[in-house]
């Protein structure tokens, strides 16, 4: 998953898509995934990351994360990876 | 040193359903190279556009398109004599096939400059003409077909599956679901447009459109691509985003060249979830929020009123991604003796 190229981030977190002229706002921990996704960061490290600052377990991140990227890509702010 | 030009712009109608008059005088004031006196020709007494007077400098009624060209003849000499025009800006569709008709003698007889469309450019991407249109300009366009009567409905409900678009041809478009719908929407847009009716196969996705200047030998001087971020119950955006689109653009440049389209014109588009783009309408004159454009670095009035003119206009190559309109209403306060002067002698 990666974030597309000409999607602009601000530092309040939020998000413009340029193509579709969609805006979204996320909140501190979406920004910091986003962030993460756009530095081609992997899932497991972005796991890593959220379990080691975050008091949450696995199985609620594996959920929480997979509706997320949804939610990106079904806005087409990231895409799958060829 | 900004040159001195007087420049007559129509569609002072700055209602919910907007002419692109306003607009264009508003670009047109910002212009780097001309100081502009705009003399605005109005149908109606109540278009807000006759009572801006930090935007208009003067009006004058001008006879509705019905009337022929004969009596907008006598009118525009008139109004020349007053006021030595050097550039018209019709903005109304309605009016344009009037003005593209006058526009050899009135620059021959007066010098007065305008820069429309050709006959055949008016004429080819009329609605109901648009399918061939988008053959020969190789752009996708919904499949369409005339109709001229009720009793067509059956056949074309073999044509076409539910929902279909059923437009006017000059204005209105609505979605029919069932061959109810087709004929309630026939009769009332029928009622008010008169005929043909066209209906259009429903294309989902969201609108994107283009605004957009060419120079009539092929060459795509401006354009802007937008999205509607609310639009009003008349189909018309209330709120706007400038969009980084190659392919939009370079599908309305390709139209353009192709056409080698003379003058300003919007180009409507639906962009599907797989992103292929149709082409829904082609309007031969400048959208309502043409200002945008201005907003964004191109200031296609301005660019148009150069060509008309006769100077070089090399095509403008970037513009801000990311800017919004977003438009309001106002209400004015108006001495009644304004509304008696246009009214009475036609002039304010």
């Amino acid at each position: 998953m990666k974030i597309k190229k000409n999607v602009a981030i601000s530092e309040s977190g939020f998000i413009f898509n340029p193509t579709s002229g969609d805006s979204f706002s996320t909140n501190p921990i979406g920004l910091e995934i986003i962030r993460m996704l756009k530095d081609e960061k992997s899932k497991d490290e972005i796991r890593k990351y959220i379990l080691s600052k975050y008091m949450t377990d696995d199985s609620t991140f594996e959920k929480d994360y997979y509706d997320f990227v949804m939610m990106l890509q079904t806005n087409q702010v990231a895409e799958e990876i060829e | 040193m900004k040159q001195k030009i007087t420049v007559a712009v129509s569609g002072l109608n700055n209602i919910d359903s907007p002419g692109p008059g306003i607009p264009v005088i508003r670009a047109l004031k910002e212009s780097k190279d001309f100081d502009i006196r705009i003399i605005g020709l109005s149908y109606e007494t109540l278009e807000p556009g006759l009572y801006m007077h930090d935007l208009v400098d003067k009006s004058y009624q001008i006879p509705l398109p019905s009337a022929g060209i004969d009596s907008l003849l006598e009118r525009i000499y008139y109004i020349h004599n007053q006021e030595k025009l050097d550039v018209i800006i019709p903005n109304f569709d309605a009016e344009l096939a009037n003005f593209m008709k006058i526009e050899p003698l009135l620059k021959s007889d007066l010098g007065i400059c305008m820069f429309l469309p050709t006959q055949e450019q008016f004429d080819e991407r009329h609605k109901a003409n648009l399918y061939e249109f988008g053959e020969k300009h190789r752009v996708d366009v919904p499949y369409s077909k005339m109709m001229f009567s009720t009793a067509e409905i059956q056949s074309i409900s073999k044509e076409f599956s539910y929902p279909m678009v059923v437009k006017g041809k000059f204005y209105d478009a609505y979605i029919a679901y069932n061959a109810e719908q087709v004929a309630n929407y026939f009769n009332k847009i029928s009622a008010k447009w008169g005929l043909p009716i066209i209906i259009q196969e429903y294309v989902f996705g969201s609108e994107v459109n283009v605004t957009a200047l060419g120079d009539g030998q092929g060459n795509a001087i401006s354009s802007v691509p937008m999205r509607k971020l609310f639009i009003t119950d008349k189909g018309k955006a209330w709120a706007g985003i400038s969009l980084d689109d190659e392919e939009l653009v370079n599908i309305a440049n390709r139209v353009i060249s192709s056409s080698k389209w003379r003058g300003g014109m919007e180009l409507e588009f639906i962009k599907t979830a797989e992103n292929k783009y149709y082409l829904l309408e082609i309007n031969p004159r400048f959208p309502a929020w043409v200002y945008l454009a201005a907003g964004c670095g191109q200031n296609q009035p301005e660019a148009l009123v150069k060509l008309a003119l006769g100077q070089n206009v090399e095509p403008y190559k970037v513009y801000d991604i990311g800017k919004m309109f977003i438009r309001y209403s106002f209400d004015m306060i108006v001495d009644l003796k304004e509304f008696e002067q246009i009214s009475t002698i036609g002039e304010l």
